[in-house]
């Protein structure tokens, strides 16, 4: 193994094979596109990291032909093209497993297919698209109530059969079918599963990369074509390699696991790229903190992010799904365009600084920064783990928050587990009875919420220049609702230590 | 991103003959002249303007592919890892753009979520079209959401073309997809040598597209469009799919 390549941060180890020369600016190099401040600070790491063809050996084929080794994204999308090999770079047409829209994108997605096949055009499987209204539900802003209805129509005339519908917007309670955040629903409502190919109006469809499939998001147009045709054209990705080894410290999330990983390769980093993430600390994660590490691979510019599946997942997917699949790895003589490795007992809670989700720094660097207000919620930081994480902080502080402390669960299921599941070691008490001792804010209605600012009335929008500790995924300008606001990306450990001391705080100030 | 799309693709390239070597499939004249009819929403733009061409719409079907493409007009320069939610900020997306209507109303909040430094707005207000036919970025633009309603303000606000150092994925794929602004890499960072109001003119050849800033005088060179070219030369991806026989060539 070639030596370790000093990079920017102390806790990464590139490693590079040894038969890889250093080819200075390859093309991929070129490709890795780094905002212009980390220039000087991703010099040097560019450099090693970014290759174009790695060398790897090949073991030897069984049968005396050589094999070539494939990755796990290259062996799901040439299954779904019906090819026995596929590289990177190759355009080809593939077989969609799921197609997932919501209220957002579902009434343009529709309008495309139904401008391009015309007006009494079928879709290809009404038991492959599930429609799940969540971005903007509990309004008054009559458009988006109109996208829902829009999306019920199309339901009805294409019967199909997955439409997760809310009437009822006053009490969400009494909506049987609504779920909430479409990438949380997607998962718990068993849709997810090892091998498929799932696309998505939206680009937070990575998450459910976490079941070891290829999850992407699209645009309308390329919806519509999909709403028609069950297939579209894709290039395959190269994959990029994220070993995280080491045992996970208490006062860890994936959501800081993550963050580390963008701060290290920029928000352009992964750009068209698959981010496939192993190794013991990943084994040793349950199902929504995968989904939380996949989340958010679109905020480094992948395009799909993947974890291998194993007991976790099979355990998770058999139990909520009876449709077979059939789950890949990657072989043994893949070919990865990059290889970071990580030891996670050596990382520290990290925020993500504004505007941009690659500002990088230590929460207790941190601690200086005044904070306006705390937002719990999204597909990234609004599931059930993620308040049992909030709510167990909370009981061990024993304090009540000094800010405004929003919690927003992502679906029904999250919701109710709030108010019924017991927090360990807590004696019996439930998220809901903590959140509420510890002055939180009552948990609010199931959707997207504030994390996208949304219309005028949304709950916990940012309407004024504030700062929040969000555990959201995006921070740019404007994100949350006002253009001056100040977004801090933080695990939930984070934002709920952050609420108890009114600054950006690390959650080891409570958690020890 | 940018490099990957030059890279060569025998793939591609064995499935679709370039559009010059037309010998090898006949040109795709579709029955459906959507873009004539009256009876359809006039939201489907044409990719380029041609020099000579009064009237702006222009059956893709009908396009000569050794045609030179030329974009003219004034530029917007904008800087590194402008996100969707600038573009068009989410509060805006519960407009449907395949709705005539709404599709000229996320035109007119095109760009209106840059901050205030921004001085110069992209959309004046008030206004429901931009006068910049060409935008200049930075690195990364437009990432962040996958989010159609940004490629589609920026078309339907006027804009013909942006000119970026690099783009995030979905946003060129949407830009590809939906054929509203057509999405061109510099080789340089053009965005510091351009000023907003610049005139410049873009020339999409075989081989050697240029990027002409008249008023400091200087050109760029842009890089070829890569694997996205078929795509965008055939006039989207559903075009692009009739021509390639994935899906008829009129609706059922």
């Amino acid at each position: 193994m070639a030596s370790s390549v000093i990079s920017s941060s102390p806790f990464v180890c590139k490693s590079s094979s040894s038969s890889k020369k250093d080819l200075g600016f390859s093309s991929f190099t070129k490709s890795s596109q780094i905002s212009i401040h980390r220039c000087q600070k991703k010099s040097i790491s560019r450099k090693i990291v970014s290759v174009m063809a790695p060398q790897k050996d090949r073991s030897p084929g069984t049968t005396g032909s050589v094999k070539t080794g494939m990755t796990m994204t290259e062996k799901i999308l040439a299954r779904a093209a019906e090819k026995s090999l596929v590289v990177p770079g190759d355009n080809i047409w593939v077989n969609v497993d799921v197609l997932m829209t919501h209220d957002v994108c579902g009434p343009g997605a529709f309008g495309i297919f139904k401008r391009e096949f015309g007006e009494k055009a079928k879709v290809w499987d009404p038991e492959k698209i599930v429609v799940i209204p969540d971005h903007y539900i509990f309004t008054a802003d009559k458009r988006a109530n109109r996208n829902v209805d829009i999306m019920r129509e199309h339901c009805k005339e294409q019967n199909i059969k997955y439409f997760y519908d809310i009437t009822d917007l006053g009490n969400f309670k009494a909506n049987p079918d609504y779920k909430g955040v479409c990438h949380v629903a997607l998962a718990q409502e068993g849709h997810c599963r090892p091998g498929e190919v799932l696309l998505g109006t939206d680009s937070h469809t990575c998450t459910a990369g976490a079941f070891g499939q290829f999850a992407t998001g699209i645009g309308n147009t390329d919806a519509g074509f999909v709403l028609g045709t069950g297939k579209i054209l894709l290039k395959v990705p190269p994959t990029m390699r994220f070993i995280l080894d080491g045992e996970m410290p208490s006062y860890l999330q994936s959501k800081d696991l993550i963050l580390q990983i963008i701060g290290e390769i920029s928000v352009a980093g992964a750009t068209y790229k698959t981010m496939e993430f192993s190794g013991t600390c990943i084994e040793n994660l349950s199902m929504e903190e995968r989904m939380t590490l996949c989340n958010m691979v679109v905020e480094a510019g992948g395009k799909n992010g993947v974890i291998p599946p194993d007991a976790t997942t099979l355990n998770y997917v058999e139990n909520r799904t009876s449709v077979p699949f059939e789950p890949v790895y990657s072989d043994g003589n893949a070919s990865f365009v990059a290889d970071y490795r990580f030891d996670v007992s050596k990382l520290e809670p990290v925020v993500a600084k504004p505007h941009s989700p690659d500002n990088r720094a230590l929460a207790r660097e941190c601690k200086d920064v005044k904070i306006d207000r705390v937002y719990i919620g999204s597909c990234t930081g609004g599931k059930t783990e993620d308040f049992m994480a909030a709510a167990k902080l909370f009981h061990a502080a024993g304090k009540k928050v000094k800010v405004p402390t929003f919690l927003v669960p992502a679906t029904q299921k999250v919701w109710m587990d709030v108010y019924a599941l017991p927090v360990p070691g807590s004696g019996g008490k439930t998220c809901a009875q903590i959140f509420e001792e510890a002055g939180c804010d009552t948990p609010a209605s199931p959707s997207c919420g504030a994390c996208l600012g949304g219309p005028a009335d949304t709950y916990a929008r940012l309407n004024e220049p504030q700062v929040c500790v969000s555990t959201t995924n995006r921070n740019f300008p404007g994100r949350m609702g006002h253009k001056e606001g100040q977004i801090y990306l933080a695990s939930p450990y984070t934002a709920a230590a952050s609420a108890l001391t009114g600054h950006v705080t690390d959650p080891r100030e409570f958690l020890q | 991103m940018a490099a990957s799309l030059q890279s060569v693709n025998p793939t591609l390239s064995r499935n679709l003959s370039s559009p010059n070597n037309s010998s090898s499939f006949v040109p795709f004249r579709s029955p459906f002249l959507r873009f004539n009819s009256t009876s359809v929403a006039p939201d489907f733009k044409p990719l380029v303007s041609f020099r000579n061409a009064s009237s702006s719409f222009v059956t893709r079907s009908a396009a000569e592919p050794q045609e030179r493409k030329t974009f003219h007009g004034l530029c917007y320069v904008v800087g590194d890892n402008i996100d969707t939610d600038q573009i068009i900020p989410a509060e805006f997306l519960t407009l449907v753009p395949s709705n005539p209507d709404e599709y000229e109303k996320l035109g007119s909040h095109a760009l209106v979520g840059l901050p205030a430094a921004y001085k110069e707005r992209f959309v004046q207000p008030g206004e429901m079209k931009t006068k910049y036919s060409i935008i200049i970025g930075g690195e990364n633009f437009g990432c962040g959401s996958s989010r159609e309603h940004a490629p589609v303000c920026l078309g339907a606000a006027g804009a013909k073309a942006v000119v970026a150092q690099s783009y995030a994925r979905i946003f060129f794929r949407n830009s590809v997809a939906t054929g509203e602004i057509y999405p061109l890499d510099s080789e340089v960072r053009v965005c510091d040598e351009c000023k907003t109001g610049d005139v410049a003119t873009i020339e999409l050849r075989e081989g050697d597209s240029i990027l002409i800033n008249h008023t400091t005088g200087k050109e760029y060179k842009l890089k070829a469009i890569g694997d996205a070219g078929p795509v965008i030369d055939a006039g989207g991806i559903f075009a692009y799919a009739r021509k390639a026989g994935m899906i008829p060539s009129a609706a059922p």
